[in-house]
């Protein structure tokens, strides 16, 4: 069973490990430095991609502002093709309603499809509580489930393992859970791909019941689509009996039409392909052909009350491509794991502390995760302004403030720890709408410069432990500027 | 209260503050992006369609309708396979040539039966020049979706230039959402290690496409 991550640590004392991790920092620059290139290709490729982010923002947008009315709009099209809806809001609920499904069926094993969601609420655990063994079949999830391991990437969760520790969590690990790994197993990815068909081939095979997420839900038709590469969603969404999809309500796009544009520049954006190897698209149940029953849990879990932050509601419309991951700095020294979430890099940093508060120590230190380079914004197919909702949410926690827990209001106090910092931003309000206040600070603390301390007393020690404190100029810039008008007498 | 309707609640007022918005969905949405990317000829087209597929590793084949029963049995020889499963709406004439054993797609199959089956030979919908993109529909010439999955080796037809569209925004002009759909790009691969693409996991690790001339195209009925 993979790891959870109630009871983490800060950030900082989360990353301080991972930076210092030669292995893992290697493994995860080779990998995103891969990806990186490739990305900006496929991307190349397309000369209309800043129109087709354009409309995938808008389309996204426009579900958020009105998803009340789409959602019903989906349940109605799910039901008339056969499907069933659930609600679920929160994990707790999904997770009951999932394990209540897969129990009527009466089996005890069921096959997943690599799904976010289902991830987000834990519901592995959950059903192993009720008895149910759960295998995931997505070859980076398989890495992660055998090594009793927590994901790192929500796109490839096992990124931060090169090919011989994969061989080695194979050779050790697939016989407990079923077919053993091939003697002699290499490191070679097409070796370690086989293990994986052979030791995945007989639970398809014998499957009944198949869990997934979804990539997005088509509310005028009742269309599910879940974009893949290895086949394994195909199997876990044809072979059994019985299907159940676990998704995100913000997952909802309006019409048939939308796909264009979301096809076109999820698979550029996150494996850097012109097109992923598979896409399905079902729409409730058809007669001899895949489940007989289809289930689909909609799943709040913290969504609506993401939507009702104006600046941060804009983060439900992501699409899970994992392209800011993979270009952020902070990410690929860190290591997912730092993030203390399923989501993690720079989406993770917005999305988590939205999904669940900030009244826990990592989530309040989340938003700090980042230098707000940008680049993250700038390779986000649906135009997040990821560094805006960072900034903002740093503000909710060093400030406090109403926000929406659970669909109700509740005030969140200042948090503790930043007391210095809101004096020296009240001190510094106080003197920059002061000029002569400030003049005076100023030509103080030039005349004083040579006695200028190399760290910071007190609380700021923290802070220049790993900085310089900037060099006080001779002369303050206003002085500077009216002895020599700007520069141009300069000689002066 | 039902969550269905706390959901709903919650949704309604997470959005009280936001100013009112009739504008519809046809408006909301600016589409200034292209239809197809570039101008191309037919023939052009269809290069391409073969260019992409084959730089995702399918092996891409060209004949024309009097040759096509010919180049499928080639295929099936050169695989050695002993079994081939087809839809029950497929050309019959397409597999005249060949002696390989033939399993009729049936409901009662199990996953376990199609395992033991070679190859499978299918038609398609319609194909995608610009990403490589073969998409099935589960008509009567591409039967279950399983079929296409559980054997290891997938002979595709698609009929040229009828079944060829240029971009995934004309593809989807040209399917039903009410049908099951499989977007096939290549054989099934992975980047799950190291974010290196590697071919051949799940689904069929070979995936021969057969570009066809001269034969009417079942969508457009042309």
């Amino acid at each position: 069973m993979s790891g959870t991550f109630i009871g983490m640590p800060a950030f900082p004392q989360a990353a301080r490990a991972s930076v210092h991790d030669a292995t893992l920092r290697g493994n995860l620059r080779h990998a995103t430095h891969t990806i990186r290139g490739k990305r900006e290709q496929a991307v190349a490729e397309v000369a209309d991609w800043a129109e087709l982010r354009e409309a995938g923002k808008r389309i996204k947008d426009h579900v958020l502002r009105h998803l009340d009315r789409y959602l019903v709009q989906l349940e109605e099209s799910v039901t008339a093709a056969g499907g069933v809806v659930h609600w679920a809001a929160d994990a707790e609920e999904a997770n009951r309603i999932v394990a209540r499904l897969v129990k009527e069926t009466g089996e005890r094993e069921v096959v997943k499809v690599k799904s976010m969601a289902t991830q987000e609420i834990g519901l592995n655990e959950a059903l192993q509580a009720e008895g149910i063994r759960a295998y995931e079949t997505d070859l980076a999830e398989l890495i992660v489930q055998l090594g009793r391991d927590r994901p790192s990437h929500i796109l490839v969760p096992a990124i931060h393992r090169n090919r011989g520790e994969i061989r080695d969590i194979f050779t050790r690990e697939m016989g407990e859970w079923g077919r053993p790994a091939p003697e002699g197993l290499t490191d070679s990815p097409a070796e370690l791909a086989e293990a994986a068909r052979l030791h995945l081939r007989e639970k398809f095979l014998r499957a009944k019941v198949g869990i997934s997420g979804a990539n997005f839900m088509v509310a005028e038709t009742g269309t599910l689509v879940v974009v893949e590469s290895e086949g394994n969603g195909r199997m876990c969404l044809t072979l059994p009996e019985t299907l159940i999809s676990v998704v995100g309500i913000e997952k909802t796009v309006p019409s048939w039409r939308d796909l264009e544009v979301f096809l076109q520049t999820l698979p550029r954006s996150s494996t850097a392909e012109r097109m992923n190897p598979y896409t399905s698209m079902w729409t409730g149940t058809r007669d001899e052909d895949g489940p007989r029953a289809f289930h689909l849990v909609l799943l709040d879990n913290g969504r609506t009350d993401t939507l009702a932050d104006e600046v941060g509601r804009q983060a439900l419309r992501c699409i899970r491509c994992s392209a800011c991951l993979n270009v952020c700095p902070v990410y690929e020294r860190a290591g997912g794991h730092a993030y203390g979430s399923v989501y993690p890099g720079p989406i993770g940093a917005i999305l988590s502390p939205q999904l669940r508060g900030t009244r826990s120590e990592i989530d309040a230190s989340l938003p700090y995760a980042s230098s707000l380079c940008g680049a993250c914004y700038e390779v986000c197919p649906v135009a997040i302004d990821i560094p805006e909702v960072l900034v903002h949410l740093r503000e909710r926690v060093v400030e406090g403030g109403p926000v929406i827990r659970e669909g109700n209001k509740v005030v969140l106090r200042p948090a503790k720890g930043h007391a210095a910092e809101r004096a020296a931003m009240r001190a510094a309000r106080w003197a920059l709408t002061r000029p002569g206040a400030l003049r005076t600070a100023q030509r103080l603390a030039s005349r004083t410069r040579r006695l200028r301390p190399r760290t910071l007393p007190g609380p700021g020690r923290a802070w220049s432990g790993t900085r310089d404190l900037p060099p006080v100029p001779p002369e303050p810039f206003r002085d500077w500027w009216q002895r020599t008008r700007g520069g141009k007498d300069e000689a002066k | 209260m039902s969550s269905r309707e706390r959901i709903l609640g919650r949704v309604r007022r997470a959005l009280a503050d936001v100013p009112g918005d009739d504008t519809p969905y046809e408006q909301a949405v600016p589409r200034g992006y292209l239809r197809e990317h570039g101008e191309r000829s037919t023939e052009e087209t269809v290069e391409l369609l073969a260019e992409n597929l084959a730089d995702y590793r399918a092996l891409v084949h060209r004949t024309d309708a009097g040759g096509l029963a010919g180049t499928v049995a080639a295929l099936l020889h050169r695989r050695g396979a002993t079994s081939v499963v087809v839809p029950p709406g497929l050309d019959e004439s397409w597999l005249a040539e060949t002696d390989v054993r033939r399993v009729v797609d049936r409901a009662e199959q199990t996953p376990g039966e199609l395992d033991r089956v070679d190859s499978v030979v299918t038609a398609c919908a319609v194909a995608v020049a610009e990403t490589g993109t073969i998409v099935l529909d589960g008509s009567p010439d591409q039967g279950r979706r399983r079929i296409t999955l559980i054997p290891d080796h997938h002979i595709c037809v698609v009929r040229v230039p009828g079944q060829v569209v240029s971009s995934v925004p004309q593809a989807l002009e040209r399917l039903d959402p009410v049908r099951p759909l499989t977007w096939i790009s290549g054989p099934s691969a992975t980047s799950d290690i190291e974010l290196d693409r590697v071919e051949g996991v799940h689904g069929p690790r070979t995936l021969e496409v057969v570009l066809v001339t001269g034969l009417p195209s079942g969508t457009d009925g042309s």
